[in-house]
């Protein structure tokens, strides 16, 4: 992978108004790369709905993102509480977040399915009380 | 349709974003969950929304999302306004509720974008 590009974001948990700067700047990063529009908005919108979830859920956490000719890979990794039930969190509609989440505009059960919607492939390990790692690829 | 045409339609006031009135319209969402806007691909749409804070206009941004729209009154503070223009995202902001928002543009014929299936 000599000719692979990294790109790495610290997601701050305790402000939820600045969750999405790490996306955006990937989304602006991608788009000078020449990266066609349709696989830079894919990787935006999985990657902000990651972001989203890591502020929501996991105190924040540190987003990858690897640039290889052929693939955009995002590796999001948090120290959060883990997911109890991945079968019931990849539902539409299933969600687990707080109230004063969805006053915000999130937290409609959305997250997961969307990130896995926009991704091409997209992994989960989880272990409860230790963190959650998605691992997204999107191609090019 | 334009921005500016939205905007006349809607009997809008512009608070940010004057210089991108020009830009094309071709489809538009209303929604103030932001999940279900991330949901569904649009080209070149306006966001009608009742929900006023930055990740409003984060979402825009992710989407390529051309205009949006605040309805019901809400107005956007300086930090959304400074987000907005750092992405040249026009944002609008009309006293109408979001169905009849919604349905001044419908009726100029702006689509959702997306036909309905099961």
């Amino acid at each position: 992978m000599s000719d692979a590009l990294k790109f790495t974001y610290e997601i701050s948990g305790d402000d939820f108004t600045r969750a999405g700067e790490a996306s955006g700047d990937a989304k602006r990063k991608l788009k000078q790369l020449g990266i066609s529009p349709e696989a830079v908005r894919k990787v935006a919108i999985a990657m902000y709905e990651g972001e989203i979830n890591m502020v929501i859920h996991a105190d924040g956490g540190k987003i990858d993102v690897i640039i290889t000719p052929e693939a955009i890979t995002m590796i999001l990794a948090d120290k959060g509480p883990g997911i109890k039930d991945i079968e019931k969190a990849m539902q539409a509609g299933y969600s687990t977040a707080p109230d004063n989440i969805r006053a915000l505009g999130f937290g409609a059960g959305m997250g997961l399915p969307n990130m896995k919607k926009y991704s091409d492939e997209m992994d989960i390990q989880t272990e409860i009380g230790v963190g959650t790692t998605v691992t997204m690829k999107v191609f090019i | 349709m334009t921005v500016r045409d939205i905007r006349d339609i809607l009997g809008a006031r512009v608070a940010c974003g004057e210089e991108f009135l020009d830009k094309e319209v071709h489809s538009a969402c209303g929604s103030d969950m932001m999940s279900d806007v991330l949901a569904f691909l649009k080209e070149q749409a306006v966001l009608l929304t009742g929900l006023c804070n930055p990740q409003v206009v984060r979402t825009a941004e992710m989407m390529d999302i051309v205009c949006i729209v605040f309805v019901r009154g809400k107005k956007p503070d300086e930090a959304m306004i400074e987000l907005a223009m750092e992405r040249e995202i026009p944002l609008l902001c009309t006293g109408h509720r979001m169905f009849s928002a919604c349905g001044m543009l419908y009726e100029k014929g702006i689509r959702g974008g997306a036909t309905y299936s099961e």
